[in-house]
């Protein structure tokens, strides 16, 4: 069957449907990691979003429960140049998600790297692609959108009870890279919903704010729980959780042109001047700031990846220590903290 | 981190001739390093004895030493210059083992030069076995075990399977696989008696495991990035050199990818390489995922010019500023320009290697793949999925015959099941066709986005691969092409190297309004045609460019120059096929294409080009086919009345023998349209001329005669003659294995005019605009004209090299429309100093087959030295050559019988000199007669007592062999003698006319200050 992707600017790629039937909504974005497809649909970041591999064939490896990184699928619709089938074919059409394979990808992420990630409209069989133009023009954009209530737990749950420090993990969409490697760190680690209460989260040796999908200007209320949570716990923020730790400092957040998603970003450590090759996925950014704060800028277009408020016992990155996929450059980062907040409870 | 301001000069050690595992990947990363440390400022020394490598042109280094690459001449070159700092991680193992050899010394030390991107002890934890495995388990890693054995009984406790490899064997012969401990037991046997020193390595075997490469480079602090991963089709087993391999890695899991990462970076960091790129090799069991570390080479290497050209990203370039003190974050991405080198490419495209092998210029040779390389090039292609980029890689090798898609070569059980089945889709895909009239443009673009060729729609429909492609256009079905950016399309590059794929849009059509040429390269490496051809591209593209064209380069060789993208305005990295160069062609509407700088492979293009329609730059196609349609050709040496050798055409066996007998016996028997002389013979006999299955030719062969070959340019009027060559060996011995001589040393007044004469004649008559090599025999009857081709010869760079005339620069300008009168060229004239170009051959890979120079073809590559008298620069080129003339000790002579009255006055040196002369019994008779002082040895067939000559060379006890061979081919008494020289590293001499100027050389041979190449072209302009 025939499938086509539709832009809100009236660009039509076509391909070939490899999976499920349907009309996608959401906003195309791409991601240039090269290994990892199955943990990028399954990270509920991609709540919302129509997802384009600039990897050339995606599929080879077949698939693996143990590798997704949430219960369920998240990207809308996954756009690629070659898929390979069949396990990763019918893994995405059981999840019931549209999948176009012989798209012109490089035209794509061309296209999306001049004009900004675009709402758009994947759809499969005889849809009309004119339809399919309005329907994504009629679409929210990105900017403005709360997404993380979709993805979390509603209810607070125990993932590991046995460790040297107890964290507590706020769920925004977290992904279980996040909660693995908090365990292999020797963390007890309990996961919340996204709107828990600061009260609920004071009790524990540290509180890790997860990544999650969407913008995070219009999460008013979990931005005020972490500024009232901060300086009274230690804190860690990843990705949208740094977004939200840098909008409770008072720093800005803004939306980039087209987000930075893939396994290759290089994030200069000011304090040592090293590099840490990165994995990442975020449409939205903390500005650019020279501020002391600032502990890592993105070598490609000088964002903020990272911060700190020692004072406070609280620092954030933007990109994904945990990596999953993506290098693991990273993995002590996850793991000094929970050594920090094990060591600061001791002590 | 900047650059160092404490090292003012860096000498940088090339990789010397090319050999089967050493090819243009040195000249590509030598120089890249040059022109980034020329851009910061630095002084720079290059040593390197190949002269066609662009690295050794003397615009490239402020001082150039085609100097041997020994101990001898490297510290001589060191003495002389006084660099601060030796860089030798671009110069592949050559240049690590020579810099270990200098540390070793006290070379270095004494001259106060620092060793600069792998200091000695980095170096000897990568090469050192044990060192290596220390290292690698500190990091948690595993190596293969593997133990040193000298006895059957040291065998306790291997872990089966495993492979016994004794020590210093011939091609690893007495060595295999071994599974249970009774097989084991007895291959440990067998190999120590095998072993010329009783000794075998038992290692643990990872045969079948999937094999991956990693290109890690790391920085002074400590930042580490991936630049690439590699993984090979054929699994381990199968040197990584004669695999196919692709980029990116296909069948790992992002967990298992990151594994593999984690990996690289711990043994480049345990291993301790601070400032540069490495190679690292793993075995991975498919199903457990259990690692192995295999090696690792901290240095620049042919896998990381692969992963350049595959992703973009310029290591040697990374490595070179890495190692005078830059970080990573300081140096831009080359193409993207606006962010740094610490990032990891990421790929939208898939690239495949394929190696190309040179099998059947050695009968005898065994050739089952193993872990010793045996291809001699390689071809890559890119595609926007595995199958595309498999194929095209595949029909980039440019084999003699068969379609790409079914010639495909056998797959190995071990192989992985997705590569067999993505393969097994061409199969499919084309078993579904039947007839081209079918086709709709669906079916062509689905076809096409496979990577089906119009060659194999047409072979699989019966119908030419015109009359497919006419369809095919006619539907609408055109190739789009795509740039390489090294980041996935999310960074705007300023690129300018694409590849050609289907059904895509196209990017960005060319610009400007220049004046176009497009450059058509010579593909993979192979014998007969290498680095020569390359180097004469990238000269054009640097020369059209100056006088203000667009070059646009089309090749398909990872190794070289002429594939970086810096050498001219476009690359399209396509398969060098009339497909593939016509869609270039229609993009680009060059104003002429030049087809005389890629030896044949261009050539065999110009017709398919002609018929298009598409120019052709400099020497018409009728020229082409005028030189090289031997019919066409006599009757014009006949009009010119230029002599040729009697010849004649032949369709079979008895056509052939009568041709024989019409011009006489001896003759040469060669296939037309034919490069490095393949399966060219002479036959002395009607015996000797066997089967014949397509036409071939038939010349007298001029026997007792001189061999020259001039290097000329022309504007098709006026022609000026660059070099004119003498071959040391004699006719019967292919002019590119042959040691060659400038000026020609044997020629008088008369001859060298009368060559020019006939050289303008031939020239004119022909039309060439451009470059012509002709080739002459000079006999005692007069002159005689073996063969003109109007296109770069094999001795190009080495002509230019030594007259200081760059050739292919007045080349292009002919073409581009200059008169030779504009060209301001010194006077014709012989050079003041000797040089001369000698052959390396790769024998040592071959086992079973003779080492014993012949009309085909069989050098990899050639050394160059330069000197004031011939004996003293032969006697360096040999040494350069890797086989240094001995000056004392004992030669052993066996000759035939035509030989032996020649043989005297070379034993008669060879006495004069101190040598103890040995011979077999022929030999050793006419030797005696001539009243020479010679003692008898037995041949290995004559069943006497004594040890035989085979012995005598095992045990070192001779230290020159001439032998020249009547009737070749295995179990002989001189294949044996000639194989026992080569296992033991005599010199061997197989031709008398080389042995008479190996005798000379050592008896004349002076001790003489290396000179750099800017020096001796200035004393060479001096004396014009």
């Amino acid at each position: 069957m025939t499938g086509f992707l539709a832009l809100e600017d009236g660009t039509v790629f076509r391909g070939e449907s490899v999976a499920a039937e349907g009309f996608a909504v959401g906003e195309a974005v791409f991601t240039t990691a090269m290994t990892g497809y199955q943990e990028v649909v399954t990270d509920p970041s991609f709540a919302e979003q129509l997802i384009c591999f600039t990897a050339p064939m995606v599929g080879n490896y077949g698939v693996t429960e143990g590798r997704s990184e949430s219960a369920g699928v998240h990207a809308r619709a996954v756009l690629m140049r070659e898929a390979r089938g069949p396990a990763w074919t019918d893994w995405l059409h059981e999840r019931g998600v549209v999948a176009l394979s012989g798209i012109d990808t490089r035209s794509l992420v061309l296209k999306l790297r001049e004009a900004g990630a675009m709402r758009a409209v994947a759809a499969t069989g005889g849809s009309s692609e004119e339809q399919a133009v309005t329907v994504a023009r009629e679409q929210q954009p990105m900017s403005g959108r709360a997404l993380a209530a979709e993805v979390s737990t509603t209810v607070p749950y125990v993932y590991s009870d046995v460790g040297r420090a107890r964290v507590a993990v706020v769920d925004y969409g977290c992904k279980r890279s996040i909660l693995r490697r908090l365990v292999g760190a020797g963390a007890a680690v309990t996961v919340f919903p996204h709107d828990a209460a600061a009260d609920e989260l004071l009790g524990y040796d540290g509180v890790l704010l997860s990544n999650g999908p969407g913008d995070p200007e219009p999460l008013v209320q979990e931005i005020a729980t972490v500024r009232s949570l901060l300086g009274r716990v230690p804190l860690l923020g990843i990705c949208l959780g740094h977004q939200l730790l840098a909008l409770a400092a008072g720093h800005a957040t803004y939306k980039l042109p087209f987000g930075h998603r893939g396994a290759n970003h290089p994030v200069l450590e000011r304090a040592t001047g090293r590099v840490l090759v990165t994995s990442q996925n975020h449409g939205f950014a903390v500005a650019p700031s020279d501020a002391r704060e600032a502990t890592h800028v993105s070598l490609y277009d000088g964002t903020v990846e990272g911060l700190a408020f020692p004072s406070e016992r609280a620092h954030s990155v933007q990109f994904h220590p945990e990596a999953g996929p993506g290098p693991h450059d990273a993995w002590p980062l996850l793991e000094r903290w929970v050594e920090g907040v094990a060591y600061a409870e001791a002590a | 981190m900047p650059k160092r301001l404490d090292l003012g000069s860096i000498c940088l050690i090339g990789s010397g001739p090319i050999v089967i595992g050493q090819a243009c990947e040195f000249d590509y990363a030598g120089c890249q390093a040059l022109k980034v440390l020329r851009e910061d400022g630095f002084r720079t020394v290059v040593v390197n004895s190949n002269p066609a490598t662009i690295m050794t042109d003397p615009g490239f280094a402020d001082r150039t030493y085609l100097e041997p690459l020994d101990l001898e001449g490297v510290t001589e070159v060191l003495a002389r210059e006084r660099p601060d700092a030796l860089l030798p991680t671009m110069g592949g193992q050559t240049a690590l083992n020579l810099a270990r050899e200098l540390a070793e010394a006290g070379v270095l030390e004494e001259l106060s030069v620092e060793l600069i991107g792998a200091p000695l002890d980095v170096i000897a934890r990568a090469e050192d076995r044990e060192l290596f495995r220390d290292a690698v388990q500190s990091v948690g890693l595993r190596v293969p075990q593997s133990r040193i054995v000298t006895s059957p009984d040291d065998v306790a406790g291997v872990a089966l399977p495993a492979v016994v490899r004794p020590a210093f064997t011939l091609g690893g012969h007495g060595g295999g696989f071994v599974e249970t401990s009774e097989q084991l037991r007895r291959q440990v046997e067998r190999g120590l008696a095998e072993s010329p020193i009783g000794q075998v390595l038992v290692e643990e075997s990872v045969r079948g495991w999937d094999e991956f490469e990693l290109e890690v480079v790391r920085d002074r602090r400590d930042n580490v990035v991936i630049v690439c991963s590699i993984e090979n089709i054929d699994p381990m087993g199968v040197h990584t050199g004669d695999s196919v391999t692709v980029a990116p890695q296909m069948t790992l899991s992002d967990h298992a990818y990151q594994e593999l990462r984690d990996a690289a970076a711990a043994v480049i960091r345990a291993v301790g390489v601070e400032c540069g790129g490495s190679n690292i090799q793993f075995a991975r069991e498919r199903e457990t995922g259990e690692l192995r570390v295999i090696e690792m080479n901290p240095r620049v290497s042919r896998s990381s010019a692969l992963a350049s050209k595959a992703t973009g990203y310029p290591i040697a370039k990374v490595a070179a500023k890495l190692a005078v003190g830059y970080t990573l974050d300081e140096i831009p991405n080359d193409l993207t320009r606006t962010t740094p080198a610490s990032f990891e490419p990421t790929l939208d495209y898939v690239v495949v290697k394929f190696p190309r092998f040179a099998f059947e210029k050695f009968p005898g040779a065994d050739r089952t793949l193993g872990t010793q390389m045996k291809s001699v090039g390689e071809a890559m292609g890119i595609g926007r999925t595995f199958l595309e980029a498999y194929l095209k890689a595949q029909r980039s090798r440019e084999l003699d015959v068969g379609k790409s898609a079914t010639a495909s070569p056998q797959l190995s059980d071990d192989v992985h099941p997705w590569f067999r089945s993505e393969i097994e889709r061409a199969h499919v895909a084309l078993d579904r066709v039947a007839s081209i009239e079918d086709l709709v443009a669906d079916d062509f673009l689905r076809l096409k986005r496979l990577g089906i060729s119009d060659a194999d729609l047409g072979e699989t429909c019966g119908v030419t691969e015109d009359e497919a492609r006419a369809r095919r256009r006619a539907s609408g079905v055109r190739p789009v092409y795509r740039r390489v950016d090294s980041c996935a399309g999310e960074v705007e590059a300023a690129s300018t190297y694409f590849y050609s794929t289907w059904g895509e849009a196209d990017e960005a059509p060319p610009a400007g309004d220049k004046p176009r040429v497009v450059i058509l390269g010579s593909g993979p490496n192979r014998i007969g045609q290498g680095i020569e051809f390359d180097y004469c591209c990238v000269h054009a593209a640097q020369s059209f460019r100056a006088l203000g064209y667009e070059a646009v380069m089309v090749n398909c060789n990872p190794e070289t120059v002429s594939t970086d993208y810096d050498t001219s305005d476009r690359l399209y990295f396509e398969p060098l096929d009339v497909e593939s160069v016509l869609a270039i062609c229609e993009r680009e509407r060059p104003l002429g294409v030049a087809i005389q700088f890629g030896g044949q492979t261009p050539l065999k293009l110009a017709r398919a080009l002609e018929a298009a329609g598409v120019p052709i730059l400099g020497t018409p196609f009728d020229a082409i086919d005028l030189a090289e349609d031997r019919e066409r050709f006599g009757a014009l040496l006949d009009s010119l009345e230029i002599a040729c050798p009697e010849w004649g055409i032949a369709a079979d066996v008895d056509e052939a023998r009568a041709v024989a007998e019409r011009i006489g016996y001896p003759v040469l028997i060669r296939p037309s349209y034919v490069l490095g002389g393949r399966a060219m013979r002479v036959c002395y006999s009607a015996d000797d001329i066997g089967d014949i299955e397509r036409p071939v030719l038939i010349d007298r062969f001029v026997e007792s005669a001189i061999e020259i070959d001039v290097d000329a340019v022309s504007d098709g009027e006026e022609t000026y003659i660059g070099a004119v060559m003498q071959h040391v060996e004699e006719a019967g011995v292919h002019s590119g294995d042959s040691a060659c001589v400038l000026p020609a040393p044997s020629l008088g007044a008369a001859a060298d005019a009368q060559i020019r004469a006939i050289v303008r004649r031939i020239a004119r008559a022909l039309g060439v605009v451009g470059l012509l090599n002709v080739q002459l025999a000079v006999a005692d009857d007069g002159i005689y004209v073996l063969e003109a081709n109007p296109r770069a010869s094999r001795t190009v760079p080495f002509a230019s090299k030594a007259t200081g005339v760059n050739l292919v620069a007045a080349a292009c300008r002919l073409a581009g429309g200059a008169r030779l009168g504009d060209l301001g060229l010194p006077a014709e004239r012989a050079p003041a100093q000797v040089s001369v170009k000698a052959a390396v051959l790769p024998f040592a890979r071959f086992p079973g087959a003779d080492p014993v120079l012949g009309p085909e073809m069989r050098s990899t590559g050639e050394v160059m030295a330069s000197a004031a008298d011939l004996p003293t620069a032969f006697a360096k080129a040999e040494r350069a050559a890797g086989r240094p003339l001995p000056t004392a000790g004992t030669a052993f002579l066996s000759v035939r019988n035509a030989d032996k009255r020649a043989l005297v006055p070379v034993a008669e040196s060879l006495a004069a000199l101190g040598f103890r002369l040995l011979a077999t019994t022929g030999t050793a008779d006419a030797l005696a007669a001539a009243g020479l002082a010679v003692e008898r040895v037995r041949k290995v067939t004559e069943a006497e007592d004594g040890p035989s000559v085979v012995d005598l060379i095992r045990r070192g006890r001779c230290n020159l062999v001439v032998n020249t061979p009547f009737g070749s081919g295995a179990r002989t008494d001189g294949y044996l003698i000639r194989e026992a020289a080569l296992v033991a590293r005599v010199p061997c001499i197989t031709t008398l006319s080389g042995a008479a100027a190996a005798v000379h050389a050592i008896a004349n041979a002076r001790t003489e200050d290396s000179l750099s190449l800017q020096e001796r072209i200035d004393r060479e302009t001096r004396a014009a």
